[in-house]
């Protein structure tokens, strides 16, 4: 087993252990936590891809800023316990079937895609920052700019719902 | 070099406990979460693809998605705060009616 396979199984280890314990913690504030073991384990795959820029971004944005705003909110509402109710029965009788199919469909399309996946297998190295870079303000300059006003918008919104009205 | 089907697998068992969170949490918040697990799980797909092409695309994609999930993050909150400013609770059963 070579070193970058064993890296690789202990972040996938970490990440569906994280990924698990979201399910099964009670307390809002303890699924948070699980949830930032998910995106650090996933910003150290993205390193063993090669893709440094998307795992700073990860980082920065995932487990930095959108998981403070998650604890915000959570203490701010003071977030009690997960109430224990039954499950309801359309997510018992419909909602488990169709996860299961969703499951299968993934599988089977992973299963036929590995073939021409395995023919490309990385070698060398992958695009760099400058690459995603140049690519960003040149091919998707306007899906760029669409993002800062979506952004925008957003900064609207939520100022807009979140107010207190008189 | 690990192979780009093992990323693809470990992104579907993430989609698929996203998934299963989504349908058995009752707590707003951890639905939220769930959806960001989901979100996630994508990205990881898209720098394997990225990588198993050697296209920087994937990666390109994967800055939309975060600034998306962001976006949402920020909007979606803001609507949790509001519901339970309303409803004085965060159980999404308790939220089935349209009307205030």
């Amino acid at each position: 087993m070579t070193p970058q396979l064993a890296i690789f199984f202990v972040l996938a280890a970490l990440a569906v252990f994280g990924a698990l314990n979201l399910i099964l913690q009670k307390h809002p504030i303890h699924s948070a936590l699980s949830l930032i073991v998910v995106m650090i384990a996933l910003a150290g795959l993205y390193l063993l891809m090669g893709a440094e820029f998307v795992a700073a971004v990860q980082i920065i944005v995932y487990g930095g800023a959108i998981m403070v705003l998650f604890i915000f909110v959570i203490m701010l509402l003071n977030a009690g316990v997960e109430e224990h109710t039954s499950v309801s029965k359309l997510a018992g009788t419909v909602g488990v079937p169709l996860a299961v199919v969703l499951l299968g469909f993934i599988a089977v399309a992973i299963w036929h895609s590995s073939e021409s996946a395995q023919a490309g297998l990385q070698s060398g190295t992958l695009a760099n920052t400058r690459d995603i870079s140049t690519m960003l303000f040149k091919d998707f300059v306007y899906p760029f700019e669409l993002t800062s006003f979506l952004i925008l918008v957003a900064i609207l919104g939520a100022i807009v719902l979140a107010q207190r009205e008189n | 070099m690990v192979p780009t089907s093992y990323y693809l697998i470990l992104s579907a068992i993430l989609f698929g406990l996203g998934v299963v969170a989504f349908i058995f949490k009752r707590n707003v918040i951890t639905i939220f979460m769930s959806i960001e697990v989901m979100l996630n799980a994508v990205n990881l797909a898209f720098v394997a693809f990225s990588q198993a092409k050697h296209q920087s695309d994937g990666q390109v994609f994967v800055l939309f998605v975060i600034v998306v999930a962001a976006a949402e993050a920020a909007v979606g909150l803001g609507i949790i705060i509001l519901m339970a400013r309303v409803r004085q609770s965060l159980n999404v059963e308790r939220v089935d009616l349209l009307k205030l």
